[in-house]
């Protein structure tokens, strides 16, 4: 008989994998602890700002519901059966406790379970800070970017208030310097993964990312920094597997044997949509001049696309995510989106249509956070990899 | 297979002073082009129809467009369309019936072919799936998007910096692009004229509304309530015929409180208001006359409903103000009730209960419409407990037939209803 040993890799990602799936929050809480008086903020998907939570002196910690970890009753009888899983989730873990930690949530403006998931906040926990943060669908600085920075400013002001730091400590700039040093490691995982697939397995680049969902921006980029070391130190093997871009699952999160399954159908996910919040604005905020003008400057300015941000033009509808197949080399997309997500749902047509005309090769289905049954997935995502391969130059 | 529906629908003279005035409409569309008009496409919440009318264009809703293929009979094919098109079956089926609609060649009510768009006006209001909608209808027509993006009231009001921000985008965006489609100047004069009818218009609708403060209610505030709000919320606010149809309306309301008399109802004027109820959520389309019918044969009484409001909000004391235009136009944005936070919903459902006397409320949760589903059940309990009022929750969807399942619905109501009748809340006779 013969014993494997443990890889460094391999034990970056129990480590992780266990912070991670930690519904309890416990590395929040031992964040909390080590100093008195410390507080911690949650906000949802798709975007908020980190940068003034973390200015103003508290933990930016995304929820992003509770995957296939828990069993689901309260969140139930608060969502109809035909309303997506992460309000349900993102519910249950509140009314059981597990997010009494956080001492305040904020609720970007992503579609309207999430609006209206800011307002049964309120009525369930009225102690607590709740905000919904409405991001401008108007992109002219003079329009849209001055009720943006009136929006921030005004923001910046209540978390500081909940804090107790004085507006007169906050150091806006610095916060903008460490957010851009985390999304330049994120920016250098996305580039590693599509340069050289097989080293960077997606699943062990998501427990990467979703590990900036808990920790404090500065841990975060050290452990970016461990796990793009041990890749690229790591010996594995070059295979020969479809390169894909996933689509659709930039809010309710896909449960990660999901994300395995697809790697073990043939898929190398060169990118993806996930947790746009780590990637919103670009690798590079301006650090000169006023910190939270350059945060609404570089909102505007930022060309990503997702559902739920308003695409002016409509020549540019589908345009970022062709652009990703072609910097990326991909070779297909798979549009998978959350049950019931009216924004990813409603996009997809409108996606397709850029995509047929383009000739890229997709693939769709639903999922939940809570799926549990994979194989049709698995023999859908494996069927399609094998036709790129067989046929993708025809 | 379907209940018959009465034959023999009585119809009240408003309600037939309407129907010439939105047939008149068509008819207007259909021969739009040919006489030069511009025909805007745009949704009923958050809507700018002085504006529009200012601009002497014509206006069309997508919603209404939905909502009456959906009485007639005819969503679930177009919906059937969208889907074999690649749409969803998990979203929207105002969407769905739209664009199917769309592909099987436009066809509006009156039977003649809809014009396409000159100009589509994404009023972004209370309902991010309108945000999408309008992308869909772009890829179409491809023709101009005027987006206006209304701010949510997170907070349960609106502040200053909101109203700014959309009167920004009406000077930047909105009024420019009006300016461009149809080649005429922006007047603020005109705007203004158009303004002070709808306050005048306003001002009955909400007497109407208020009437059913009434023991028995002259009007059902939900079934008969979405005919009272047609004009108001359609392409007619601001114009003298709207405002005449709102004063005839009044009048006739006043008529049946004056001599006791309930609500008209499909089969005729209602004998006993057994149950008074509040409804949150918009009724089903493809089933209206039979699900109405289910409330009139028990004797309930709608007295206010929530659905009224989608439109604007005008008894929380909002009126179009000539005096600040523009202000005006964001403020009823705002307002709309969807744009409302959830506890600022609740606390409308609460007050209705209280205000007009209602032995319960009855939330009619729809299948594709989240903006209005997403949280209801948390709604039901919170109105529950500050009223101490039972709620009842049933589920249907706006067009699409297949999830209006007639038995199950008349079995919960029949269970609703019996519950009221046994908390001894039914009103003596």
């Amino acid at each position: 008989m013969t014993t494997t040993e443990t890889t460094p890799i391999e034990a970056w990602t129990r480590r992780v994998e266990d912070l991670v799936l930690d519904l309890d929050l416990s590395a929040v809480r031992a964040w909390k602890d080590a100093q008195p008086g410390r507080k911690a903020i949650g906000f949802l998907p798709t975007y908020v700002p980190r940068e003034l939570i973390h200015a103003a002196g508290m933990l930016p910690v995304g929820v992003l519901g509770a995957g296939e970890e828990l069993e689901i009753v309260r969140g139930d009888a608060c969502f109809q059966s035909y309303i997506c899983h992460l309000p349900r989730s993102v519910m249950e873990l509140g009314l059981s406790g597990r997010l009494d930690v956080l001492d305040g949530m904020l609720f970007p403006s992503t579609c309207d379970v999430i609006r209206n998931l800011s307002g049964l906040w309120q009525l369930e926990f009225p102690d607590k800070f709740v905000r919904y943060v409405d991001v401008p669908q108007n992109f002219d600085p003079e329009v849209g970017g001055k009720f943006y920075e009136r929006l921030l400013r005004e923001l910046l002001g209540e978390l500081c208030a909940l804090s107790g730091k004085s507006p007169e400590e906050v150091d806006l700039a610095a916060s903008v310097r460490i957010y851009n040093t985390n999304r330049a490691r994120v920016s250098e995982l996305y580039a590693l993964r599509a340069e050289e697939p097989w080293r960077v397995p997606a699943s062990e680049a998501y427990l990467a990312l979703r590990a900036g969902m808990q920790l404090p921006p500065e841990e975060h980029t050290a452990l970016l920094e461990e796990y793009l070391e041990l890749a690229r130190a790591a010996e594995r093997p070059m295979q020969d597997n479809a390169r894909v871009v996933i689509a659709g699952a930039f809010c309710e999160q896909p449960p990660l044997p999901l994300i395995r399954t697809l790697e073990r159908a043939g898929c190398d996910l060169v990118d993806d949509d996930f947790m746009l919040v780590s990637r919103w604005l670009g690798p590079d905020v301006p650090e000169t001049g006023d910190p939270l003008k350059a945060l609404v400057d570089a909102y505007l300015a930022f060309g990503g696309e997702a559902s739920c941000k308003y695409v002016p033009d409509g020549e540019d509808k589908g345009a970022r995510l062709i652009a990703s197949v072609r910097e990326k080399h991909a070779e297909g997309v798979i549009f998978a989106a959350p049950s019931f997500c009216d924004p990813a749902l409603l996009d997809r047509p409108m996606l397709q249509e850029a995509l047929d005309e383009a000739g890229i090769a997709y693939t769709s289905f639903k999922y939940s956070e809570n799926t549990g049954q994979l194989q049709p997935i698995r023999e859908q995502a494996g069927t399609f990899a094998d036709t790129i391969k067989l046929w993708g130059d025809q | 297979m379907n209940a018959p529906v009465k034959k023999n629908v009585v119809k009240e003279p408003s309600m037939l002073r309407q129907k010439e005035m939105i047939a008149q409409h068509f008819r207007d569309l259909a021969r739009a082009k040919e006489q030069g008009k511009k025909v805007v496409y745009t949704f009923v919440p958050g809507n700018l129809t002085e504006l529009m009318l200012s601009f002497d264009c014509l206006p069309l809703h997508p919603e209404i467009n939905a909502l009456q293929s959906g009485m007639r009979k005819l969503s679930g094919e177009y919906i059937a369309e969208a889907e074999r098109a690649g749409h969803s079956e998990d979203v929207c089926t105002y969407v769905k019936c739209d664009i199917g609609m769309m592909l099987k060649g436009n066809i509006g009510p009156t039977g003649e072919k809809l014009p396409e768009p000159d100009l589509l006006l994404l009023s972004y209001t209370g309902c991010f799936t309108f945000m999408k909608w309008f992308e869909l209808l772009r890829e179409r027509y491809k023709c101009p998007t005027a987006m206006l993006h209304v701010p949510y009231q997170g907070e349960g009001h609106f502040t200053e910096e909101q109203v700014q921000y959309v009167v920004d985008q009406l000077r930047s965006e909105i009024i420019p692009k009006f300016e461009k489609v149809t080649g005429q100047a922006f007047d603020i004069d005109r705007l203004r004229d158009l303004l002070g009818n709808s306050a005048r218009a306003e001002e009955d609708l909400v007497y109407v509304l208020e009437s059913a403060k009434k023991r028995p209610s002259p009007i059902d505030a939900y079934f008969g309530g979405v005919y009272y709000i047609g004009p108001l919320f359609t392409a007619f606010r601001g114009t003298p015929a709207a405002t005449e149809y709102y004063r005839m309306l009044r009048e006739e309301v006043d008529a049946r409180a004056a001599a006791g008399q309930g609500p008209i109802t499909p089969d005729g004027l209602l004998d006993e208001e057994r149950f008074r109820l509040v409804v949150e959520g918009p009724p089903n389309w493809t089933h209206f006359r039979e699900f109405w019918k289910m409330f009139a044969d028990e004797g309930a009484v709608v007295v206010a409903s929530t659905y009224t409001k989608v439109g604007g909000t005008y008894d929380r004391g909002f009126r179009h103000n000539p005096e600040r235009p523009l202000e005006s136009l964001a403020e009823y944005c705002l307002g709309c009730y969807t744009n409302l936070n959830m506890p600022t919903r609740v606390d409308m459902l609460t007050n209705y209960v209280k205000d007009y006397e209602a032995d319960g409320f009855l939330i009619n949760s729809i299948k594709s419409c989240n903006s209005f589903s997403a949280g209801q059940l948390v709604m039901m309990r919170q109105v529950e407990k500050r009223t101490g009022k039972p709620g009842g929750f049933i589920e249907t969807d706006l067009v699409d037939p297949r999830y209006f399942s007639a038995s199950n619905v008349k079995n919960r109501l029949e269970s609703f209803f019996q519950m009221l009748a046994q908390k001894g809340q039914e009103v003596p006779a």
